[in-house]
């Protein structure tokens, strides 16, 4: 079975994020930039799978070339080897065109299984799984925070907020991890000298037949206009208890509909 | 030009180490040393990942790294907790490097795949309630008993680290084994594994610090092992664990840098959280030049266990330079701890911070592994007084 994970580069969700201000995009310069947290489960997803059942790991990420980085640490958790797709033209893709890139890249490596995060924590909309699948013609079985593989049928359990649903689909598929599904393993000393040998395949958009004018700024289904900081949290009401603060706090609940 | 910058693997190894420190160990130490518990959840994960086998080869297991991936390794892991890092550093110095090093094909085939993994711990039996520094003053005596070809032991080892946790493989104790030709003792080193009939391990000690760290006294009854467990040449002993107590300088030291900058990490925090006065106590000098003495201490002593480190790599004798980077770390760390605890006021006093936690674990850095008195008569020795 050949797996391929989708990691992305992120700017770390733990410390001050920005946009930047000449063209709205995600600010990597200012921040400390490191692998989407939910893409490690997905790592560790195909990794465990691999050790089950055999076959192959393949990281495949879209990013500027300073994504090299956060690839190599996927790959010194133990993945065989990495496609990184790489061109100044994909600045400013939307989530359509990101969508278009790397289902040209997984078309383009044969994959019978495509694991990645639920969601990003820079982006977060969720969609990537669904428009991969839909582009490529296969199923995308989504949120999952258990997989179990049985030849070629895939069976998840699709979290939900009251529960989970049993959902199953055959290969090739797409598949979408919560951070319930696994622990992620640390990349062990061996793994770390073993990334830097492993296989890194940089691609174009000419490499994977992808038209410079259906990503980046101008091929953007949505463009990101104006952006500003979250305004102050205002001061909160003081009710101080001189007898009736039981009723004034029921009151205060009550006018802003809580109870 | 020296350059004390560390290699992109290095770093990836210290960064990873640091994640799990700060993740894993951190939230849940602090109860486990309380307890006086052993973190045997902790250590298996530390297994996991590796760190068991960081400097030995990969046919045994291990991972294939060198000492200075090992010292990092124990300098994270003591920036957040000294027991857990003391856990690795006698695991690896102690236990399995000597027979790594001294051991037959036999016996390491045996014995280092459960070590390095961390599956089993090892532990090597030298000091006893007698003698520490003075190694020569060993009590414990075997004798080989041709009739049966075995080892017998008896005698006593004291403070001896991972000795008896429910996943100790064995330990290595050095032993009485005859006379020299010029009327010295002859020492060898023996292999016991754990369970030996006679062989007792004493409940663990009520310490001062390191307190999730394992250790006990341990008594030899005629303790009975094959000839064939003798680590390495008989009449070797003594010289075989000088070479073990150089290497294991440089981890000390490196395991004191850790608590060094933890004491650091610690102070940073709290001086821009706690208020006086209508300021962060952070604000004034008396803190200010007080952190930044530690940050310098810190720094100095990596800069010294580096080169250590590195000429250990190198195969250089290290003998002065383990010396100068333990004796100078170990100092560090305990005035370290001493101001981040004096920083934290009241509440350093108090379990729930961390730092009090190092300040108890850090008097013990002038002692294991060599005092300080032993240390700086090793680096004059070695300017030829």
């Amino acid at each position: 079975m050949k797996i391929v994970v989708l990691v992305k580069q992120v700017p770390d969700s733990g410390a001050e994020r920005n946009l930047r201000s000449d063209d709205n995009t995600v600010d990597r310069g200012s921040a400390n930039n490191v692998i989407n947290e939910m893409d490690e489960y997905a790592i560790e997803e195909a990794l465990s799978i691999q050790e089950k059942h055999g076959g192959e790991v393949v990281v495949l990420t879209m990013g500027p070339s300073g994504a090299t980085e956060s690839i190599r640490k996927a790959l010194s958790m133990g993945p065989d080897s990495a496609v990184h797709v790489a061109d100044d033209a994909l600045h400013g893709s939307c989530a359509v065109a990101t969508s278009k890139v790397l289902a040209a890249a997984i078309g383009q490596l044969d994959a019978d299984l495509i694991i990645c995060g639920a969601e990003s924590t820079d982006g977060r909309v969720q969609v990537m799984p669904h428009m991969i699948a839909e582009r490529l013609g296969i199923a995308a079985l989504t949120g999952a925070r258990k997989l179990t593989v049985d030849g070629s049928t895939l069976t998840i359990e699709r979290q939900t907020e009251e529960g989970y649903e049993v959902v199953t689909a055959s290969t090739p598929a797409v598949v979408s991890v919560w951070d319930t599904i696994n622990e992620p393993r640390y990349p062990s000393f061996k793994g770390i000298m073993a990334a830097k040998k492993k296989p890194l395949e940089t691609k174009s958009l000419a490499d994977l037949g992808v038209d410079a004018s259906e990503v980046g700024f101008d091929g953007a289904t949505s463009t990101v206009v104006e952006h500003s900081k979250r305004p102050p949290r205002q001061a909160g009401n003081k009710v101080a208890d001189s007898g009736d603060g039981g009723v004034q706090l029921v009151q205060y609940l009550s006018s802003e509909k809580f109870v | 030009m020296p350059d004390f910058r560390l290699n992109d693997e290095h770093e990836a190894l210290r960064q990873t180490v640091r994640e799990f420190a700060v993740d894993v160990v951190a939230p849940v130490i602090g109860d486990y040393y309380e307890r006086h518990a052993f973190p045997y959840e902790i250590v298996r994960q530390m297994g996991k990942m590796g760190l068991f086998g960081l400097p030995f080869a990969e046919e045994y297991g291990g991972m294939g790294g060198d000492y200075l991936a090992l010292c990092l390794t124990l300098e994270e892991l003591a920036r957040v907790d000294s027991s857990v890092a003391i856990t690795l550093e006698a695991a690896i110095s102690l236990g399995a490097m000597p027979i790594y090093r001294f051991g037959t094909e036999e016996q390491k085939r045996e014995w280092l795949p459960k070590l390095t993994s961390g599956e089993n711990l090892a532990a090597f039996g030298l000091t006893e309630p007698g003698f520490g520094s003075d190694a020569g003053g060993t009590a414990t005596r075997a004798y080989l008993d041709e009739s049966t070809n075995e080892w017998v032991i008896n005698g006593s080892k004291a403070f001896i680290t991972n000795s008896g946790t429910d996943i100790t493989a064995l330990v290595t104790v050095t032993a009485v084994t005859g006379e020299t030709p010029d009327g010295r003792k002859e020492i060898s080193a023996i292999i016991v594994p754990s369970g030996t009939p006679g062989f007792t391990v004493a409940p663990g000690y009520s310490k001062v610090g390191w307190c999730a760290s394992d250790t006990h006294e341990l008594t030899f009854d005629d303790v009975r092992v094959p000839a064939g467990n003798l680590l390495g040449q008989r009449g070797r002993g003594f010289a075989q664990f000088l070479r073990t107590l150089d290497e294991g300088r440089v981890a000390i030291a490196a395991l004191s840098v850790g608590l060094a900058q933890g004491c650091v990490d610690e102070s940073v925090k709290y001086a821009k959280q706690r208020h006086a006065f209508g300021h962060p106590i952070g604000d004034f000098q008396a803190i200010q030049f007080k952190i930044a003495d530690m940050e310098m201490r810190a720094h100095t002593a990596r800069l010294a266990y580096y080169d250590a480190a590195s000429r250990l790599v190198a195969g250089e004798n290290v003998k002065r330079a383990a010396a100068i980077t333990k004796l100078y770390a170990s100092e560090a760390a305990v005035a370290n701890a001493r101001e981040a605890t004096q920083i934290h006021g009241g509440y350093g006093f108090m379990n729930e911070f961390p730092v009090g936690r190092f300040w108890r674990d850090s008097k013990i850095l002038e002692i294991g592994e060599g005092t300080s008195e032993v240390q700086r008569m090793i680096i004059a020795r070695e300017l030829g007084m």
